[in-house]
């Protein structure tokens, strides 16, 4: 079967968890083999090989690091030469997006940005995406090329896979541009110990109706008993409540988990951009006329300082 | 010597609308009224102001698009750039993004350029990805996604804002930049700018002024085909219950039964 690339997204060879749904989709479409690049490739083969790498190819050196993008490109470039894949599968985080569309004007590929599924197709793989804040669904595919692909978070399962995993030194050569963009200071983020907004399987967002920054955590609590991630609108970021990375919306973080809590959140269209997509909808609002009700699975129209906190209580007392 | 900065900006359908797809399965541009993307007005704004910090600069707003793309022309221009380029074409219809960063590559070139700067995506499309292929088809340094930006010294740095870090960037000039929302909030055209815009100019290009054969653009260009596109169903009438001092319990066990708890 032909071979398909998968870049690995991790932090210091902690492979993150879109990176694993990606093996499932390449099993699909053909063999996988992952490339990791930067510090910590032994760590990261284990997982990988586990979730169905047969092979993985690493470069390390400083340029991953201390540079942006290009020397992932250029990686993968090589990577692309010395393996012939059928496909090119990343994440569809910033850096993953810029990176595909790099790498595929380079091949001459079409380019395939926020797919949400991958299958096989007679002509090559078919990709879904939603389009016009989830109004559309969409299927396309590359017409010429190799099919460079970005995939969101949560589209696919992890399902261990167990495979050789062969550890494959990949040789690179950098451009003159690999060093364009220079890392000056990194701050990594503080850890709220909470998942990861854009992979978590359940997201608690607060907005206007929230009020004040102080009372987050009215939302924070309700997250926590349920092992969830936060978010919040436009409108409770703009406010200075919660931090931009919080953002759902179409400036923001797209989501797309298994169940979407928005509580004090109207609807409007630039939030339901980042949501709609979420398996099952659910809301908490004071106005029964707020957009959101359209869209949810279940919806109470009531004051969230009422509702929600009754609901965290009846969480933890269900979970025991 | 003067800072020549290009903003790209994008006409995009107003996303308030009701926007879908035309026949041939391209963004239906008649069916909602288009305006200058959201997210550009920051690209438009961080220039602006860069400009300010500058001893002396030209702002050049550029976009691709049909003829009512000038309107995103003259906000731009009104909020206070000197000149715009329209690159308008019949050709140019169902364009992807290696097309339109084709000829947006080309156009900068021609018209001279220290810095480009761009929005984090359009409203419409919201791939993100036309800044990083400009810069890739430019050969200059991309510093994208920036929440501040400067310029100085014949440099510009900024801040990134990662899902895992914040990352303070730094790259020579020439150099890509682009902006997020949260780089500032974009500033009101006034009476004066607007009345001053009908009268900067606007240069009108096609294809072969940028010497840029029809099969490079276009739907028939296209390296990825869309097969088919489809209005997602409206969602079945969800429950909807009033809080009658147990709606956070029917909640819990609406939950439950979905197997969330």
């Amino acid at each position: 079967m032909a071979e398909v690339l998968v870049l690995v997204d991790h932090v210091d060879g902690a492979v993150r968890k879109p990176t694993l749904e990606l093996l499932t989709l390449a099993r699909r479409i053909g063999d996988p083999v992952a490339v990791h690049l930067g510090p910590g490739a032994d760590a990261a083969a284990a997982v990988l090989a586990e979730h169905g790498a047969l092979r993985v190819l690493t470069a390390d050196a400083p340029e991953f690091t201390d540079y942006l993008v290009v020397p992932k490109v250029d990686a993968l470039q090589a990577a692309a030469a010395a393996v012939s894949p059928a496909a090119v599968l990343v994440a569809s985080s910033a850096e993953g997006k810029e990176v595909a569309a790099r790498l595929a004007l380079r091949l001459g590929s079409g380019l395939i940005t926020d797919a949400t599924d991958v299958v096989a197709g007679d002509d090559g793989p078919v990709a879904t995406q939603s389009a016009f804040a989830a109004a559309f669904t969409t299927k396309s595919r590359v017409s010429r090329g190799v099919p460079v692909i970005t995939v969101k978070p949560n589209s696919a399962p992890v399902e261990p896979a167990p495979a050789a995993g062969t550890v494959e030194p990949l040789a690179v050569t950098f451009g003159e541009l690999a060093t364009g963009t220079k890392v000056v200071a990194r701050t990594p983020r503080q850890s709220t110990g909470r998942p990861e907004l854009t992979e978590a399987a359940i997201v608690v967002s607060g907005g206007r109706g929230v009020n004040g920054a102080e009372n987050f955590s009215v939302i924070e609590e309700l997250a926590d008993s349920l092992g969830a991630a936060v978010g919040a609108s436009r409108a409770a970021v703009d406010a200075g409540w919660y931090p931009h990375t919080n953002q759902v919306g179409q400036t923001g973080k797209s989501v797309s988990p298994q169940l979407y809590i928005a509580n004090g959140i109207s609807g409007a269209i630039q939030h339901r951009a980042g949501m709609q997509t979420s398996k099952t909808i659910v809301a908490v609002n004071k106005d029964a006329e707020a957009p959101i009700f359209d869209l949810v699975d279940y919806g109470v129209v009531g004051d969230l300082f009422q509702v929600v906190p009754q609901l965290t209580e009846e969480v933890k007392a269900r979970k025991g | 010597m003067s800072l020549r900065i290009v903003v790209a900006v994008k006409y995009v359908p107003d996303a308030t609308g009701d926007r879908h797809f035309a026949d041939d399965l391209t963004t239906d541009r008649d069916a909602v009224d288009g305006l200058l993307s959201e997210l550009d007005e920051y690209a438009v704004e961080q220039a602006l102001q860069i400009a300010d910090a500058a001893d002396e600069a030209e702002i050049t707003v550029l976009t691709v698009g049909p003829a009512d793309a000038k309107d995103a022309l003259r906000k731009a221009l009104s909020m206070g750039a000197d000149k715009a380029i329209h690159v308008e074409d019949d050709a140019l219809h169902g364009t992807d993004v290696f097309g339109t960063s084709l000829v947006l590559a080309k156009a900068i070139e021609r018209a001279g350029y220290d810095m480009v700067v761009t929005g984090m995506a359009s409203t419409d499309g919201t791939a993100g990805v036309v800044p990083a292929l400009i810069a890739e088809r430019l050969g200059i340094p991309q510093v994208t996604l920036l929440s501040e930006v400067a310029v100085a010294d014949g440099k510009v740095t900024g801040r990134r804002d990662g899902d895992a870090a914040s990352e303070q960037l730094e790259a020579s000039l020439p150099a890509l930049v682009s902006v997020t929302d949260q780089s500032g909030e974009a500033r009101y055209p006034s009476f004066k700018g607007i009345m001053a815009a009908k009268k900067k100019p606007v240069e009108a290009l096609g294809l072969s002024d940028l010497g840029i054969e029809e099969d490079q653009v276009g739907l028939g260009g296209a390296w990825t085909a869309v097969q088919e596109a489809t209005a997602r169903p409206p969602r079945t009438a969800g429950q909807i219950v009033k809080d009658e001092g147990e709606g956070g319990k029917q909640l819990a066990a609406f939950l439950a039964e979905q197997k969330f708890i």
